[in-house]
């Protein structure tokens, strides 16, 4: 089976999704998150979902599982990139994400990991 | 109101539901769906989709490219011969799931939507129509 790749950016780590995922693909990017931070002893998650097109209640999940996960285990996470239509559609839908950070780009959701691994 | 173009699709596998998702947003391009409208239909569908895996053991989604006057639309149909919905009422209750879900794809879906209707029976299976609007 395909994997969403991961990767290492200092004390941080970098998901980008880049493909339509099926929700087996998902799952296992859970579980691969979690193994990886628990491995790395990483202090924050970048989740770049800026390829996504549509974010419906089972990736909407996904997303607040992996960020409730890494805080459990000491990690940050910040969803950076949604876009415009996705987030409008995402409040109709009545998906609210409690808890979950997010930032407008990559750069912005770096700086907002930084600061939150400081200040802890 | 006529039908332009219509056709069907298999919806019985995860990539059948990725599948559905692509076709829907061709055709909600195609009808001149602004950003946000293809955006809406298409995530509908996605939840629609995955509860007819899910729930329904496989079915089908016909669609529709329908003209009524100057406008257009979409119009989908996602049918399974499943087990069916007990409770209609309950299902279409914001949060309530008989699996594991967020029991938002019912309620969600319509929302997004122009029109939508949901047939259901006790042994009979489940129908769920809806339509966008350019
Ligand atoms: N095609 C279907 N066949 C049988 N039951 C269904 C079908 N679609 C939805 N349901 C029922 O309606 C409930 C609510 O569906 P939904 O709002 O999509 O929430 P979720 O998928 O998170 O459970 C489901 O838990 C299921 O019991
Ligand atoms: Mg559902």
């Amino acid at each position: 089976m395909d994997r969403i790749p991961i990767l290492r950016m200092g004390e941080f780590l970098l998901v980008t999704i880049q493909v339509d995922m099926h929700d087996q693909l998902a799952l296992a990017l859970q579980d691969d998150l979690s193994e990886r931070i628990s491995r790395t002893s990483a202090r924050g998650v970048l989740l770049d979902i800026s390829a996504l097109d549509i974010v419906d209640s089972f990736i909407g999940r996904m997303i607040s599982t992996i960020s409730g996960l890494s805080k459990i285990m000491d990690a940050e996470t910040v969803v950076v990139g949604m876009q415009p239509a996705v987030a409008i559609t995402l409040v109709e839908l009545g998906l609210t994400m409690p808890g979950v950070l997010t930032a407008l780009d990559v750069e912005r959701g770096m700086n907002l990991l930084r600061e939150r691994v400081q200040t802890q | 109101m006529t039908a332009a173009s219509s056709g069907s699709h298999p919806v019985r596998t995860e990539q059948d539901v990725v599948l559905a998702r692509q076709q829907v947003r061709k055709l909600a391009v195609s009808s001149g769906l602004r950003l946000v409208d293809q955006t809406k239909l298409v995530t509908a569908a996605s939840e629609l989709a995955r509860n007819t895996v899910i729930y329904g053991g496989g079915g089908d989604m016909d669609w529709e490219v329908v003209e009524e006057g100057i406008r257009k639309g979409v119009r989908l149909v996602f049918r399974d011969e499943g087990p069916g919905i007990p409770d209609m009422k309950l299902a279409m209750t914001d949060g309530w799931t008989s699996g594991g879900g967020l029991g938002l794809g019912l309620t969600g879906a319509r929302r997004l939507v122009d029109e939508f209707s949901l047939e259901s029976a006790p042994g009979n299976g489940t129908r769920v129509t809806i339509c966008k609007w350019s």
